[in-house]
């Protein structure tokens, strides 16, 4: 799905997020849910910051959610990301609870509004990262 | 609620403030720019570099460097008793400026020196050594999180989303902050702006256009914090601060709790509590603003107006010279300069003593600083007036 070439620098998985990283390779959202006082964490990290309990499962997100908000980028800071504008980055409301920053793909910049019912698609980057994206819920 | 109550800050005062030369100043190294205000500072106090026995950072975004503080200090043949490097954000100036109070109280040192300088403009995008993990890489920057504006764009869509806030009154805090920037001739836009030209601007991020947006600049500001008896024979009129507050809620606004209501709600009313004076009291505001978005929140969130009452309150001229409530008086972020906040400082220590020129708001007996950093994410309030 990545029609031009992605030349950002990477997400470098480490000891927390390597879970998280590998269950998009397999086009499964993983999220951390704390064995101890069941909140649902994202970004990955080792403790639960509601709790600081140790113990956590990893599980499958639904991969549905809402956005809660967005923005469309018209004109890219960065040379690398100028050949992609119009794009559109939103903060996306899992069912599950947390939020992820995200793209909303799939369609125009002008049809996403906040509230709107997206899921998870998985775009694959690199050899090695595969990156969950958004598209309308239809 | 974290106890200020034993009148410390009595025993500290302003004496002097500095800046450099704002906008583009081509072929000066943030170094140099450092150097510079901190020298203007100094001389502003009457004070000489012996006088001067603590130094405090603020190091270039764009070049980390370790030990900043003291690279700083040696470089202007200073040696400190107590030093250290910060970095909140844009939050950092009030923030530094809070340490050094701290540690003048405190007796750890007689006479500290603040400073950011940064030559952004000429440098921008050219690192010398590296960046900071900003914690953008992982999960944000790969989306195209590229820049300061999205962040914020985000937030004042939340915002326009939940209260109906538009981008015309995005519009009139652009407007005036320009109004103000023409006003300072230490400043890097000099050309008026009208709404019609905010509405005809392109987007960057929307809902942000480009005049939502702060400028890049070059440019470095510095303060002088002085015990208070020290204080007695500097060379100006010491300036005193009567309230502080602080809040820092989020990292990242992936995990904000909101978006439409930020730190400066708590850091506000700590400050309010501590100077035992109201919003109502204030006659000049010196506001963090990186993005219009961020003028506006703040403005409710300190209780200058009801939440979600932020973009009526800034129409009409309210918050330009002349109006209830002068906003960056100097220009700001917006149209004087990108300083970090450092100038927003400096401002309001000018405005106390009345040297403002045309700017001058009559009667700036009390005025609010803040300073706003990450996205939404620190957040430091103050409050100033005369002994």
């Amino acid at each position: 799905m990545a029609e031009i070439p992605f030349k950002q620098p990477l997400p470098i998985p480490d000891e927390d997020s390597s879970p998280y990283w590998e269950g998009c390779r397999k086009s499964r959202l993983m999220l951390q849910r704390c064995g101890t006082c069941g909140t649902v964490r994202f970004p990955p990290q080792h403790l639960c910051p509601s709790c600081w309990s140790e113990n956590a499962d990893w599980v499958q997100a639904s991969g549905r959610g809402e956005v809660y908000t967005f923005g469309v980028v018209r004109r890219a800071l960065r040379p690398d990301w100028r050949e992609r504008v119009p794009y559109v980055v939103a903060l996306v409301c899992l069912e599950e609870g947390p939020k992820l920053f995200t793209n909303i793909v799939d369609c125009r910049p002008e049809e996403v509004a906040i509230g709107m019912p997206v899921v998870v698609i998985f775009d694959q980057v690199s050899e090695e990262i595969v990156l969950p994206k958004f598209r309308p819920l239809t | 609620m974290v106890d200020y109550s034993t009148g410390w800050l009595d025993r500290v005062a302003i004496v002097g403030v500095g800046d450099t030369q704002v906008g583009k100043v081509p072929g000066v190294s943030s170094l140099a720019l450092h150097q510079w205000a901190i020298r203007e500072a100094i001389e502003d106090a009457g004070l000489t570099r012996d006088d001067v026995d603590a130094v405090f950072t603020q190091p270039p975004y764009a070049d980390p460097t370790f030990l900043h503080s003291v690279w700083v200090a040696k470089s202007l043949g200073i040696k400190p008793r107590y030093s250290a490097d910060m970095n909140i954000g844009g939050a950092t100036p009030v923030g530094m400026l809070v340490h050094a109070a701290l540690a003048v109280a405190n007796g750890l040192c007689n006479v500290a020196v603040i400073s950011f300088a940064e030559n952004a403009l000429s440098a921008r995008g050219k690192p010398h050594h590296g960046r900071y993990n900003q914690q953008y890489e992982d999960y944000e920057r790969p989306y195209g999180r590229v820049g300061a504006p999205i962040g914020y764009a985000l937030a004042a869509r939340r915002h326009m989303y939940e209260y109906g806030t538009t981008s015309e009154q995005f519009g009139a805090i652009a407007v005036a902050m320009r109004k103000h920037a023409v006003m300072n001739p230490n400043s890097q836009m000099h050309d008026p702006i009208t709404l019609s030209d905010h509405q005809a601007a392109p987007y960057v991020v929307e809902p942000f256009r480009l005049l939502d947006c702060c400028l890049v600049s070059d440019g470095g500001g510095a303060v002088v914090v002085t015990t208070r008896d020290r204080a007695k024979d500097v060379k100006k009129s010491p300036v005193r601060i009567l309230g502080l507050g602080s809040c820092h809620p989020h990292k990242n606004i992936q995990s904000a709790e909101t978006l439409s209501e930020t730190g400066a709600r708590y850091s506000g009313s700590q400050a309010f509590l501590q100077a035992g004076v109201s919003p109502k009291d204030i006659n000049v505001a010196e506001i963090y603003d990186c993005f219009t978005y961020t003028v506006l929140v703040q403005l409710e969130d300190l209780g200058f107006c009801e939440k979600g009452e932020g973009g009526s309150f800034v129409e009409g001229g309210r918050i330009e010279l002349g109006g209830e409530l002068p906003v960056n008086t100097h220009g700001g972020l917006l149209s004087q300069g990108h300083i970090d906040g450092m100038l927003h400082i400096v401002e309001a220590v000018r405005q106390i003593r009345s040297e403002c020129g045309s700017r001058q708001v009559q009667e700036a007996e009390l005025a609010l600083v803040t300073g706003n950093g990450g996205e939404l994410s620190t957040h430091w309030t103050a409050i100033m007036g005369r002994y």
